[in-house]
This record gives structure tokens, sequence and C-alpha cells, in this order.
């Protein structure tokens, strides 16, 4: 039922694609960071936390229609669902089901509960969709309430020696997710114009510590507080206002001591809105696919592990898709940045 | 191991030396004693011998990850380390334990007895007892990779501090042969001079290369010149009636050098020379791939001694009848040399010693004309030192230094690349260059370093979009980048396809404005072989 072309993953029964990197006629779109949710195509169809987040990034005047999880359509006869992918805010697996056959491309997702994004749910099906950004048995990822507990105890000595905390994560998903577990009680809590952008279009149901704005910095009154900021604030003019500081990156490229030292940040964190090792394998276990499609990741390794030891027809697949990236300043983040200043 | 591994992780996480002082006087502060002396070893470069072989370690990983060994060997490719890599594919541990360093060390030692099955229990048993940062640190002791980034002078430094102890004397202390086993760190820092073991050599005085124009030196009448030879930088130390020879590195390396074994009768007993160990004949130094052929030999047949005789290139007298010599002038110490030097010649003729030559210039246009004469002399460059100076501990500005000739360089063709190792893991850094030899790229040097970080990640990406084929870990890319290559020697070499090897490659600046066509050809650099011989 799907294919893989040019434009990106192709529901040909359905007459629509998934995540398409080029401009088509209709796009269901999984989440909305950049790789996924691109610009240009005729009508858009996502979760309804997603929307707020599309139209800031592709424009306010698109067309987007918005599904609630579990809520059915039909599209030329195929039966079309989101389900929860747990990655981060409104992020959804699509379910097809047509003919007596179930595919689900499952876009990003994890196992981990953030207490932002509705946890991730398997899906009984045939054929099953998958990312590999983390497929690699080296990926471990601790219990995030660990990591979090690390950052608040982080935080509170930097703030004990009057030094102030930046941290670094994604502005769409990371950013809430740090925000949501931080400790109020340590200090105070700013955000880089990027990530406030980003809450402002968070659904109401989040509840998030207040925060104030970057730009009301005042050094000599605010000694202490944590500043998060997306990756492309590294090594800028911007993050000179808040010295001295220590500067803490998240991310599950953490987990690997090369990438820690050669981003330059004083603290790594391993926290990551992808699935690790254990949770890639739990997860495709549990829809009892026989097919797997392997995308974005070490694709051409964890599709070979899937053959050899769970006997799948597992294969891997080229896409635009680019997970997990703290090497180079992702646009998005940039765009808005110049929009917030 | 928690404190050890919080020390490492301590220090490595920071790049501020104080930071790194600060860690390791908090460690020694708190440390048990046979651990703290351990650590000392540890840190400065002691590694005792290696019990367990990396691919028994790697499989008694993959079984315990449930993994197998083409899987371990992607892993490893991506991690660049092999002991991270068995850290993180094992399966999380469930119970901890704390071992005790030395006891983890002397349990490490004592495996080379055991058979496989012990070794094997033992390695799985202590993985599962540990946390992640605790394993690294033991995959590291027990894979022999123990490293870490701090240097002899922040650790002499912290137990200066730590003990409230001159660094210098720290520093002599921590010299020279001894045994975390038997020796604790109190009775190495605290003993009595008399006792110290008399094959101890003295710290050595190290030059930073030249910064500012000569001239700025003031009056070259204050200053001693000698070439830089390029050798083994070395101390012969002749006490009790017994020789040592010590390299830069500490490393005793009496036995490579039967040639200063004469020594022993032509010198005082408590005598020691700072100087270049080179293969010289008649008088002339020899290139260095000359001694190479005899440093990589165990057994020194007859043949080789003769091929590649060595001798000692005297820069200075430390010490004479006992007495340390460091805290007077480079004038006394020098005609001290002399003296010693002439003498030892009237009892012994063919002495391999020689004395290295000052040059007198009359002014610092000489100095700079000698300078570049000195591919021509088989040498790096000059020494300059104040004539006044004493004899300092360490790498140290101001009272002397090194001024090495420019490098040489050439322009090749990036053809393949491999990812790197450790903080340069999972990005293509390390690049196999060629030059044109006729119609044909042919690869002619690799290099690692020399690009600044922003540059690796557009050469990393540019090398992922334009490869060509794959060849296990290897990329054939495009031959499209040129980069200028520097290096310190060129020598003809059969083995390689180029005909010739270079010394110290590395990469000098990443050539945009030129295209591939305009890389050097193998005939540029067959005629400067040429052009530098003697």
């Amino acid at each position: 039922m799907l294919k893989f072309d040019r434009f990106g993953i192709f529901c040909e029964p359905a007459g629509v694609y998934i995540d398409p990197w080029k401009p088509v006629e209709k796009a269901i779109i999984t989440h909305a960071h950049s790789d996924h949710a691109r610009w240009g195509s005729k009508h858009y169809l996502a979760h309804h936390d997603s929307i707020p987040i599309i139209k800031l990034r592709l424009g306010a005047d698109i067309s987007v229609q918005g599904l609630d999880y579990y809520e059915t359509i039909d599209m030329n006869g195929v039966k079309i669902s989101l389900h929860p992918a747990g990655h981060i805010t409104g992020s959804a697996q699509v379910k097809m089901e047509h003919k007596g056959k179930v595919w689900v491309a499952s876009g990003d997702y994890k196992l981990q509960n953030d207490n932002v994004s509705v946890p991730f749910e398997p899906i009984k099906c045939d054929h099953f969709v998958t990312e590999s950004t983390f497929g690699l048995p080296i990926y471990n990822f601790p219990d995030p309430q660990i990591v979090h507990h690390d950052i608040n105890a982080w935080w509170k000595t930097n703030n004990e020696q009057g030094k102030n905390s930046i941290i670094i994560g994604y502005a769409l998903g990371k950013a809430q997710r740090i925000l949501k577990h931080l400790d109020p009680s340590i200090g105070n809590i700013y955000t880089h114009g990027a990530v406030a952008n980003i809450n402002l279009r968070m659904p109401e149901k989040l509840i998030l510590p207040d925060t104030r704005p970057a730009v009301e910095f005042i050094k000599k009154e605010n000694a202490g507080s944590i500043i998060v900021a997306p990756p492309s604030a590294i090594g800028t003019p911007w993050l000179k206002r808040f010295e001295p500081f220590s500067l803490g990156i998240c991310s599950g490229w953490m987990q690997l001591r090369g990438a820690r030292r050669r981003r330059g940040g004083d603290r790594g964190f391993v926290l990551s809105d992808h699935c690790d090792w254990q949770q890639l394998n739990t997860a495709i276990k549990a829809t009892g696919a026989e097919n797997i499609y392997v995308t974005h990741g070490y694709k051409s390794i964890y599709a070979k592990w899937l053959r050899d030891e769970y006997k799948l027809n597992a294969v891997e697949v080229d896409t635009l898709y680019e997970g997990e990236n703290i090497e180079e300043n992702k646009p998005e983040e940039n765009e808005q940045a110049e929009e917030v200043q | 191991m928690k404190k050890f591994a919080e020390l490492y992780t301590a220090i490595d996480e920071t790049t501020k030396t104080n930071a790194k002082v600060d860690a390791l006087v908090h460690y020694f502060s708190e440390a048990d004693e046979k651990d703290a002396i351990w650590c000392v070893a540890l840190l400065i470069g002691k590694k005792p011998k290696r019990t367990i072989k990396t691919a028994e370690l790697k499989s008694w990983c993959m079984e315990l990850a449930g993994i197998e060994e083409w899987l371990f060997e992607e892993s490893y490719h991506v991690v660049g380390d092999l002991a991270e890599t068995i850290t993180l594919a094992l399966p999380p541990s469930k119970e901890r334990k704390d071992f005790s360093l030395h006891g983890t060390m002397d349990k490490i030692m004592s495996l080379d007895k055991v058979s496989e099955e012990e070794k094997r229990e033992y390695v799985q048993t202590t993985w599962n007892l540990l946390s992640t940062p605790e394993r690294f640190v033991f995959n590291k002791l027990t894979t022999g990779s123990f490293r870490i980034g701090v240097s002899q002078q922040l650790v002499i430094k912290a137990l200066a501090k730590q003990f409230h102890l001159d660094e210098n004397i720290v520093s002599h202390r921590l010299t020279g042969k001894w045994d975390p086993v038997n020796v604790t760190l109190k009775g190495l820092l605290f003993s009595d001079n008399k006792n110290d073991d008399h094959s101890k050599p003295y710290p050595f005085y190290l030059a930073y290369q030249l910064e500012v124009p000569a001239e700025e030196l003031g009056d070259l009448n204050e200053w001693q010149v000698e070439r830089k030879y390029d050798g083994i930088r070395g101390q012969i130390i002749i006490r009790d009636k017994q020789l040592f020879v010590w390299s830069r590195g500490e490393e005793l390396i009496t036995e490579k050098f039967p040639e200063f074994n004469s020594l022993l009768n032509s010198l005082p007993d408590g005598t020691v020379i700072d100087g270049e160990i080179l293969p010289m004949k008649d008088g002339k130094p020899l290139p260095f791939h000359v001694m190479q052929t005899r440093t990589s030999r165990k057994n020194l047949s007859k043949k080789i001694l003769e091929d590649a005789p060595l001798m000692m290139m005297c820069y200075d007298l430390l010490e004479l009848e006992y007495n340390d010599l460091r805290n007077e002038s480079m004038n006394m110490r020098r005609t001290k040399l002399e003296n010693l030097l002439s003498e030892a010649y009237a009892k012994m003729k063919d002495l391999p010693l020689v004395i290295s030559p000052v040059l007198e210039c009359k002014d610092w246009d000489e100095v700079k004309s000698e300078r570049l004469k000195a591919r021509e002399c088989l040498c790096e460059g000059l020494m300059l030192k104040r004539k006044d100076s004493v004899y300092e501990v360490g790498r140290r500005k101001g009272n002397w230094w090194k001024w090495k000739v420019d490098a040489l360089t050439v322009d090749g063709v990036l053809i393949y690349a491999q990812k790197g190792h450790g903080r340069r893991a999972n990005l293509y850094t390390d690049y196999t260059f060629a030059i044109w030899d006729g119609e044909q790229l042919v690869p002619f040097t690799k290099a690692y370093s020399g690009l600044t970080d922003k540059e690796l990640l557009q050469v990393d990406n540019w090398i992922k979009k334009n490869t060509i084929d794959k060849f296990g870990p290897v990329r054939s890319v495009k031959a499209e980048l040129v980069f200028e290559i520097a290096f310190e020697g060129i020598q003809p070499s059969p083995r390689h396809k180029s005909g010739i090897a270079l010394r110290f490659p590395r990469i000098a600046r990443w050539r945009t404005d030129k295209s591939p066509n305009e890389a050097n050809t193998k005939n540029d650099l067959l005629q400067l072989i040429q052009s530098l011989k003697v």
C-alpha cells in the first residue's frame, strides 16, 4: 500500500503522502519538526495539537485539517487514523487499513513517558515503518527521572556558585520536556525567543512553570538562573550576556564521549525524544508486524539485525528525515530566532 | 573505583586546568593511600602489563549483550573506542559494589596466571557490579589503554598543593623507576634524598617555539646558539658505577644503546648529561630513519650496530660528582661540560659523546642564515639559550627557545576518508591524500590533524555527499578538495605506491582556492628529495 518515491512516503490507494519533502496535493504530517513538516503542499492533515506549530512554520493561511487520536477518516476506501507516538506534542503514528491489511508509519517516536506528549501506543499491523536514529546496541538511555534529577542538581550547584545554567534542547519538544521537569524553587527560568514562541503554541492542558523571556535577563539581579535555548544558540554572542555560565546539552548523542567532548558543553545530559536500542526492539515486537521498513538512522545495520534476530522482512528505505541532529544548526530554529528578534 | 571514576569524569568534562587541578586535589585529599599511589602511577602513564586480550573482552561483552560480532564491530566503528563500546553495549548493571582501585589493579595484574574461564568469570561479574563511568574506567584499565586529559605537570601541581611541597621536588620524586605495588605516595614524595633511587633522571627542560622576531630577544651576546638535532632527547646517568639512559618520555632505554656501556670507564661517578641520541658516522649525523631501523629491533645484531652507530650530542651537564648543577648558569655548566668531555676523550679516543657545537654568529642575520641551513645539516632548526639561564623544569618560556625551520609543504587531493577516534568518532576526519603520477592520482600520505572543528564538520559533510564507494570503514570520494600538507622530512620508500614517505605529515590548510589539477606531482616530490640530499 505504501511506496517510497522521490516526494516522500506515498499511500497510493488513498492518494496521500506522509511527511513529503516536496510539495504534493495531500500530505499527512506525523509531527511538526521541520524535517517532517515541509512547505508547499496543497492540503495538510495532522493532529490538532500540531496545527498551531505547523501554521507558525508553514504559514497561517495553509489548508490544514485537524484530527484527534483514534478518529478515523476514509480516503478512497482507505481507513486512516492517527495514534500517539510519544515523540513530541501532537506527534502521531499514521495507521492505514485497506483490503484487510494494516500499515503503520510511525514518524519519530519513543517509549519513554515524557509527561508532555501522549505516550506511544503500539498498534497491531502487518507493515511497520520505523526510524532508526539510535538503532545500535550502544544506545541505552538512562531513566529520564534520573536525568531530570541530574539537571536540577547541576542547576542548583551552578546557582550556589553564582553561575547561570544554559540548557540546550530543541525548541519544539525537548525544551518543553526540560521546562516541565525543572524545579522552580532553585531560581528563575528564562527562555530563548525560539522556545518562547513554541511555548505560546502548546495546548492549554500542558502546564509549564513560569518563564521569562531571555531579553529581560539582567545580569546583576538574576545570577543563578537557568536559560532554556535551542542548539543554534551554541557558540553565538547571544550567550555572552549570561556569563558566567555552565552549558548543558540534552541529546541522545550525549551518550557518546566523543560527541560530548566535541560539542564543547560543560555537561551532557542523555535525554532523547527518540527510541534507544531496547525501545526500538520492544516497539517493533509489540506491533507484531512481519514487514519492517527502516528509515533515517542506522538503517542498514538495524534492518540486518531485524532480519537476523527476529526473522522479519526488514528493508532499509532512503528518506530525507534527519532524526536527532546536534552537529549543525537546524534551519527551523534560525528562522524562529530571527522572527523573534 | 567510584571515586577514581568520579575523578576521571571530572577531568574529562572540563578543559579548564584549574578545575582539573581542583579535582585532583580533592581526590588526593580523600583517597585511600594505596589507591592514591596507583592513581598517580596511572595518570603519569605507568601502565601495568596487559593480562587480558581485547578479543576476549569483546567476546565476553557480546555474550552478555546478546549480539553478534558484526553488530559489535558496527558499534565499535561508530563509537571509535573499544573500551567505550564495551561499556555501552553491555546491559546496564542492576547491582553496585565499590571496589578499591588498588585491589582492582592487583586483581587485573594477577590474571595472567589464571585460566581463561576464571578471567571471564572475574570480568563479567565485575561489569555487572559497576556503574557506567566505573565500567568505562575499568575497561580502559583492562585494555591497557588508560589515558586521561591531564599533563604530568598538572599532577605535579596538584600533589604539591595537597602535600605542601615544592613542584620541582615533586617532579623529581616522580621520575624514574618506582612501582605502585611496593611504594606509598607519602613514601615516594617524602623520601630522604640519600635513599633516592640512583637511576632517577632530572625532569627535562623543554623549550617553546620562538613566537617573535629573533631580534626582539635583544643582545645576541646574551644568547648561546646551537643546532636543534633530530634524534631522541635523553639523559645519560652514571651513578654508583651503573649506567642509565632515559628518554624524554621517561622510558629507561639503557639496553637499546650498548654503545654507552663504555662510558662507565670514562666518566666519573655522579654524572648526568642531557643531550640528543643520534645516529652518527664520521662526526656527522645520519638521517632519522636510520635510527628508526634500530630502535624498533629487539636484538641488536653486529650489522645493525655497524650500520646505525649511535652517539650522544651533548647539550648540558646537570650533575657532576653528585652535585646538582641545575641552578648554575648555562655558561658555567657549558664550561664544566667541555672540561668533562675533554678529560673523557683523554681516557678514550672513540668516546660515543660529542659536544653540541656553539654557532658563532656576529648578528641576528647570521643566526637567521644558520637556521636556513638546518635541513642540509639534518637538523630541525636552532636552539637559542640564554647564557645565564638555569636548567628549569618542564616546558617553559623565556630563557630557552627552539626556532625550527618552516615545514615543507605539498598540495594533495583528498581521495579516501575514514572516521576518527575518540573526540572525532563519528566524523570523517582521517584522510588519505594523493598526488599526480601522469594522469593518475596515487595516494602518498595520510593526515589526521590540522583542521579546525568547523572545517572538520564542513569536510565531513562534503564527504558524506560525495562518496563514490565504500570499502568497509573507508570511503573513496570525488577527487575535488585540495589540501596543503606540511611535513618535516621526506624519503624514498619503495613500499608506497607513490614511492615516497613523509615524516610528521599534517594538514596545513584547506586550499579552497585550488582545483585538483593544481595539486603537486610525484615528480615534484622526487625532485625535492634530490634537492635535500647533502
